[in-house]
C-alpha cells in the first residue's frame, strides 16, 4: 500500500453528512429534554429595573424562568484568554444575569425553559421587563476622544504596540510615501448552525453537547465558572455546523444551559436564534486602520506605520491583532504598529476567520498597490523585492514560498498581459480591472502538549483518538490518513474518534493550528504503537521476524515485513493473537516548539482577482480569482483546496458584501438576520482556482503541516480592491465596497 | 389570490390552540403526532419525528438549510406549518438514499467535496435534485441562480456546482438523477 497522506481522499464522514444521519449538538435525543430560550436586553446601556414573570410563568409548558434574581452566582470569573492557550477561555471576562447592569444590546437578562420550543418562545414574549436606559457608546465616532493604547492585547498574550527603528524619521526622509486611512464595518460569523448547547446532569456530573471548536475549552470554562472539577464535566461534539471563530471561545449560553438544566432538573437544550447569534458570540469589531509607507525610488521599503483603532467591550482589551503580518512579510528597518481601543457598549469582539490579519493585510496590501503606482513598478515585483529571507527578529523562515506563490499565481492568472494603466479596459458598460495581493498568516505555538491514542485490536482493526472537533475542517479524514500511514495499515480498517473530552487532549482548532496539532499527536501515537508492535515481533522467538533489527522492518497494510527479505513477514493480527493480546495501545504526545522559537513563522500565499465594475451603478462582480499558497505538507489536497477556496470566498464576501453598523442612538446592531446581513450565495461565485507551492518545514511538527484555515482569506479582499482601482481609477477606503462606496471612492 | 382569514377557517375547520393529532406522510411513511397549530414542519420533523437531517439554520426562511419537498416541490420547512401538510407527501434527506445506496447527488457531493461542515448539505442536496427535475440546471448561470436560496457559509459553492453538473450530465431521463 502506498501512503495515503497527500492523497485527495474523499471525506470519511461524507455519508453521515449527505444523508443527514450525523448528529449535531442540538439533535441529541434525551429523555425529558426541555427547551431553553435566552431573552436578550433591548437596551445597550443601563440596568434592569424589574422583570415581571407572572404572565410568563402562567403560560403553558413553562418549567422555569431564570433572571439575575435567581441565577446562581458563578464560582469564578476566568479572564479572557484565547482558547489556543489551553486554559479557560470565556469569550468575555463577564458573565450575565449576575446583577441588574446591562452593558450591551442583547445581553442575556432572562432564560425561559419550557416543554417545547414554541412554549418557550411564547413565554419569553410575555416577560415584562422595564429598564433604566443610559446613553450608549457603541461606535468609533462615539468614543474617539476616549481612545487609548493598552499595554497588552489578547488576554495579555500580545503587545498592543510593536516598534523598531525610527519610523517618523524614516518617513520624513523617504523619497516616496503613501498614506491611507480605511474604515471597516463589523462582521458576524454566521455559521449555518447557530451556537447550541445541550446539557444534562447526572448527580454532580455534567455532560454537555456543545457546538464548539474546542471541547477542552468548553470543559475548562464551564468547570471554572461552576466551580466543579474538570473530571465532572464531559463535553461532546461530533459534528459542528461551522465555526469561523464564533465557537472558538466559550460564550455565556454554554454555562447558562448547564445552570438551566440544574434549575429545572431536566436535560436542557439551549439554541441561539439567528438574530441572537449577532449578539451572543462576539463579532469582528468595527475598526479604522491607517497605513503610512515610506520607500526609496528603487522600491525598497524604508518605513511602515500601521495603526488600528477599534471598539471593545467594557470588560476586555480586545482587538483582533492587525499587525502580525505587516511587521514581517516585507523587510523594513523602521516599523510602528499600534492598536488603539475605545471602550463601548458592545460585547467583547472575538476571532473571526483570519482574525486581524485579513483586515491588517487589506490595509498593507492596498497600501503596497498605491506604492507600486507611485513608483511606476509592477506590484508583483515590488512585493517580491521587499520580501525578506528572515522575519522581523532576523530569524530564518521555518519555510517560505512567498515569491514562488506570487510568480506561480502571476503565471496562472496571465498577469504578464496586464496593462497597468487604471480605467483603460472596458467591456460594454463594465470597467475591467485586475489586482494582486500577498498573503501571510502567523503560526503561533501558544498551545499546551497535545495527546492522541492509537489502539489496534487483534482482528487488525484500529481506533485512533484525540479530542479534536470536526467543524468542516476535515480532521476526521486527514487524521485517518495520518494514523493509517503512521501505523502502516489501510485506511479502511481504521476509525478516527474525536469530539469528546474523555479522549486524549487536543486543544481548540483555532488560529489555523488544528491540523498541525492533531496531525503531530496522531502521528506520534501511531508511530509509537507501530514501534511497539515491531519491538514485540523482533523479540518474539515465534515470530518470523525474530532477531531482526527494528530498523529493518517496514510496515504496510497491517503487515510487518523484513526489508532484507520480503518473504519474511507477519501481520499485526497474528502477532497479537499468538501473544494472547486482545489489543495493544499507545499514547502519543507532541510538545510544541517554544513560543519564541528562533524561526520566522508565517504561512504564505498570493491572491489575484479580476473584477467587472458597472460604471454607472458601481456594482462590482468578481469574475475570477487565483490563489496560490505554501502551507507546508498538504495532508489531503482535496480538502485543503476546499478550505482555501472557502477562505478566498470569505475574502470576496468581506470585500463586497458583509458589514453591520450599530445604531448610535440605541446601541443596537442594525442587521440581525441573513436576509439583510449579506453573505455570498451561489450566484456570487466567480471562476476560482487554488494551487499550492510545495515547501518543506521541519519546525512546525513531525509532519511539517501548516494550517489552511485562514490564509486563504488573507489578501483576497485586497486583491479585489486593487482590481477595482485598476478598473475605475478610484481607491476604496471602506469595506464592504457597496455601490455607493465604489461610486464615491477616494480617487 | 387573496384569502380571507375567516373564510379560510370556515373551509378548513378551526383546530387548536391546544395540540391535536396531525397525520404526516414523510418519505412514504405515515406518522400521527400531537402538534400545536403553531409548530412548523421543521420542528415537527426534528423534535417530534426525530428526523434531524433537515437542518435549522435561521428559522426565518433566509438560508435554505431546511429545504424539503412537498409533493415533489421545494419548500422551506421553517416557513411551513406542519398542520398544513396533512394530505401532502413530504420528502426529506432521510428518504433520498434507497436500500442503503446513496442517491447519485449524494455520491456526487462526496466525490466533489461539495460540503465542509455539512450543516447546509441536506438542504443543498434537496434543492440540487429538484433543480434538475425542474429543468433549472441547464446552464451554469441557471444553476447559480436557482440554487441561490441555499446558503453555504463554508463556501463550498464551486464544488456544489461541479456535483450538480456531474449528476445532470449523467442523468438521461431528467428525474434528478434517479
Amino acid at each position: 500500500m502506498s501512503p495515503v497522506v497527500g492523497k485527495p481522499v474523499n471525506r470519511v464522514d461524507g455519508p453521515d453528512k449527505v444523508t443527514g444521519s450525523g448528529r449535531y449538538c442540538g439533535e441529541v435525543v434525551l429523555p425529558g429534554l426541555a427547551y431553553g430560550l435566552i431573552v436578550g436586553s433591548s437596551i445597550a446601556n443601563g440596568r434592569v429595573v424589574s422583570i415581571d414573570t407572572t404572565a410568563a410563568e402562567a403560560a403553558g409548558g413553562v418549567l422555569g424562568i431564570m433572571t439575575h434574581q435567581n441565577t446562581p452566582k458563578v464560582a469564578n470569573q476566568p479572564h479572557l484568554l484565547p482558547s489556543l492557550a489551553g486554559q479557560p477561555a470565556p469569550g468575555e471576562s463577564f458573565f450575565p444575569m449576575q446583577d441588574e447592569v446591562v452593558h450591551y444590546w442583547g445581553q442575556p437578562v432572562a432564560l425561559v425553559v419550557a416543554e417545547s420550543q414554541e412554549q418557550a418562545a411564547h413565554a419569553a414574549r410575555l416577560l415584562d421587563i422595564t429598564y433604566d436606559v443610559g446613553v450608549p457608546i457603541a461606535t468609533i465616532e462615539d468614543g474617539r476622544s476616549q481612545a487609548y493604547v493598552p499595554e497588552m492585547l489578547f488576554g495579555g498574550l500580545l503587545p498592543a504596540r510593536d516598534e523598531r527603528g525610527d519610523v517618523e524619521a524614516a518617513l520624513a526622509s523617504a523619497e516616496v510615501t503613501v498614506d491611507a486611512t480605511y474604515h471597516f464595518a463589523a462582521n458576524h460569523h454566521n455559521p449555518l448552525e447557530t451556537g447550541v448547547t445541550t446539557a444534562q446532569w447526572d448527580g454532580d456530573r455534567l455532560t454537555v453537547w456543545d457546538s464548539t471548536m474546542g471541547v477542552r475549552a468548553s470543559q475548562l470554562t464551564v468547570a471554572t465558572l461552576l466551580g466543579i472539577p474538570l473530571s465532572d464535566v464531559r463535553v461532546i461534539t461530533h459534528f459542528v455546523g461551522g465555526g469561523f471563530g464564533s465557537k472558538a471561545m466559550v460564550w455565556p449560553h454554554v454555562t447558562l444551559a448547564a445552570m438551566a438544566a440544574r434549575h429545572v432538573r431536566r436535560p436542557v437544550r439551549l439554541a441561539l436564534t439567528r438574530p441572537q447569534s449577532f449578539t451572543s458570540n462576539g463579532h469582528r469589531e468595527e475598526q479604522e486602520q491607517r497605513i503610512t509607507l515610506g520607500a526609496g525610488r528603487d522600491g525598497r521599503l524604508t518605513a511602515i506605520r500601521h495603526q488600528k483603532t477599534s471598539v471593545t467591550s467594557p470588560f476586555d482589551d480586545w482587538a483582533e491583532p492587525a499587525t502580525g503580518v505587516s511587521t514581517q512579510i516585507y523587510g523594513c528597518d523602521n516599523y510602528l504598529g499600534t492598536h488603539s481601543l475605545i471602550k463601548g457598549n458592545t460585547m467583547t469582539p472575538t476571532f473571526t476567520r483570519a482574525p486581524g490579519e485579513s483586515l491588517g493585510s487589506f490595509t498593507l496590501e492596498t497600501g503596497m498597490d498605491r506604492l507600486a503606482y507611485e513608483l511606476d513598478m509592477d506590484p508583483v515585483e515590488l512585493r517580491i523585492m521587499n520580501h525578506p529571507p528572515v522575519d522581523n527578529h532576523g530569524n530564518t523562515w521555518s519555510s517560505d514560498g512567498m515569491a514562488d506563490c506570487l510568480r506561480k499565481g502571476a503565471s496562472l492568472f496571465g498577469w504578464a498581459y496586464r496593462d497597468p494603466r487604471p480605467g483603460v479596459r472596458q467591456e460594454g458598460n463594465d470597467l475591467i480591472g485586475t489586482g494582486v495581493a500577498g498573503a501571510g498568516y502567523p503560526v503561533a505555538f501558544f498551545m499546551p502538549v497535545q495527546h492522541a491514542r492509537a489502539r489496534i485490536f487483534n482482528d487488525g482493526s484500529v481506533v485512533i483518538q484525540t479530542s479534536a472537533q470536526e467543524f468542516g475542517i476535515g480532521v476526521t479524514t486527514s487524521m485517518s490518513q495520518v494514523g493509517a500511514d503512521g501505523l502502516g495499515v489501510d485506511m479502511g480498517v481504521l476509525r478516527f474518534e474525536a469530539g469528546d473530552t474523555d479522549l486524549p487532549n487536543s486543544t481548540s482548532a483555532v488560529g489555523s493550528m488544528g491540523a498541525t496539532m492533531a496531525s503531530s499527536a496522531v502521528h506520534n501515537a501511531a508511530t509509537t504503537l507501530r514501534n511497539e508492535l515491531i519491538a514485540h515481533a523482533v523479540n518474539d522467538s515465534h515470530s518470523p521476524l525474530h532477531g531482526l533489527s527494528p530498523s529493518s522492518v517496514r510496515v504496510a497494510g497491517g503487515r510487518m515485513t523484513s526489508t532484507l527479505d520480503p518473504s519474511i513477514s507477519e501481520s499485526y493480527s497474528d502477532l497479537l493473537r499468538r501473544n494472547r493480546l486482545l489489543d495493544l495501545e499507545a499514547l502519543g504526545s507532541w510538545t510544541p516548539p517554544p513560543f519564541d522559537t528562533p524561526h520566522g513563522l508565517l504561512t504564505f500565499g498570493a491572491q489575484f482577482a479580476e473584477v467587472a465594475v458597472d460604471k454607472d451603478l458601481g456594482l462590482v462582480r468578481v469574475r475570477r480569482m487565483v490563489g496560490v499558497f505554501a502551507p507546508g505538507r498538504v495532508l489531503n489536497p482535496k480538502l485543503a483546496r476546499s478550505q482555501l477556496l472557502g477562505g478566498m470566498l470569505w475574502g470576496l464576501s468581506q470585500a463586497l458584501l458583509e458589514g453591520n453598523q450599530i445604531d448610535r442612538a440605541t446601541g443596537r446592531w442594525a442587521l440581525n438576520n441573513l436576509g439583510e446581513y449579506l453573505v455570498p450565495v451561489h450566484a456570487d461565485i466567480p471562476d476560482i482556482q487554488v494551487e499550492f507551492v510545495e515547501v518543506e518545514d521541519d519546525v512546525v511538527g513531525p509532519l511539517g503541516v501548516k494550517g489552511v484555515g485562514e490564509v486563504g482569506q488573507v489578501g483576497a479582499a485586497a486583491a479585489i480592491a486593487n482590481a477595482v482601482f485598476h478598473a475605475t481609477g478610484r481607491r476604496m477606503n471602506e469595506l464592504p465596497m457597496t455601490a455607493e462606496v465604489v461610486m464615491n471612492g477616494a480617487g | 389570490m387573496a384569502i380571507n382569514q375567516s373564510t379560510a377557517a370556515a373551509v378548513t375547520g378551526v383546530q387548536g390552540p391546544e395540540s391535536v393529532p396531525v397525520s404526516l406522510d414523510v418519505n412514504g411513511s405515515t406518522y400521527v403526532v400531537e402538534l400545536e397549530p403553531r409548530v412548523s414542519l421543521l420542528d415537527a420533523l426534528r423534535d417530534h419525528l426525530d428526523l434531524t437531517g433537515t437542518k435549522k439554520g435561521c428559522d426565518q426562511g433566509t438560508c435554505g438549510a431546511c429545504t424539503v419537498w412537498q409533493d415533489g416541490r421545494r419548500v422551506l420547512a421553517c416557513l411551513t406549518l406542519a398542520m398544513t401538510c396533512e394530505g401532502h407527501q413530504i420528502s426529506t434527506i432521510e428518504g433520498l438514499a434507497q436500500e442503503g445506496e446513496l442517491h447519485p447527488m449524494q455520491q456526487a457531493f462526496i466525490d466533489h467535496d461539495a460540503f465542509q461542515c455539512g450543516y447546509c448539505t441536506p438542504g443543498q442536496i434537496m434543492s440540487a435534485v429538484a433543480l434538475i427535475r425542474e429543468g433549472n440546471a441547464t446552464t451554469d448561470a441557471d444553476i447559480a441562480e436557482h440554487m441561490s436560496g441555499n446558503i453555504c457559509r463554508c463556501q463550498a459553492y464551486p464544488n456544489i456546482h461541479a456535483a450538480i453538473r456531474a449528476v445532470r450530465d449523467a442523468d438521461d431521463d431528467g428525474d434528478g438523477g434517479r
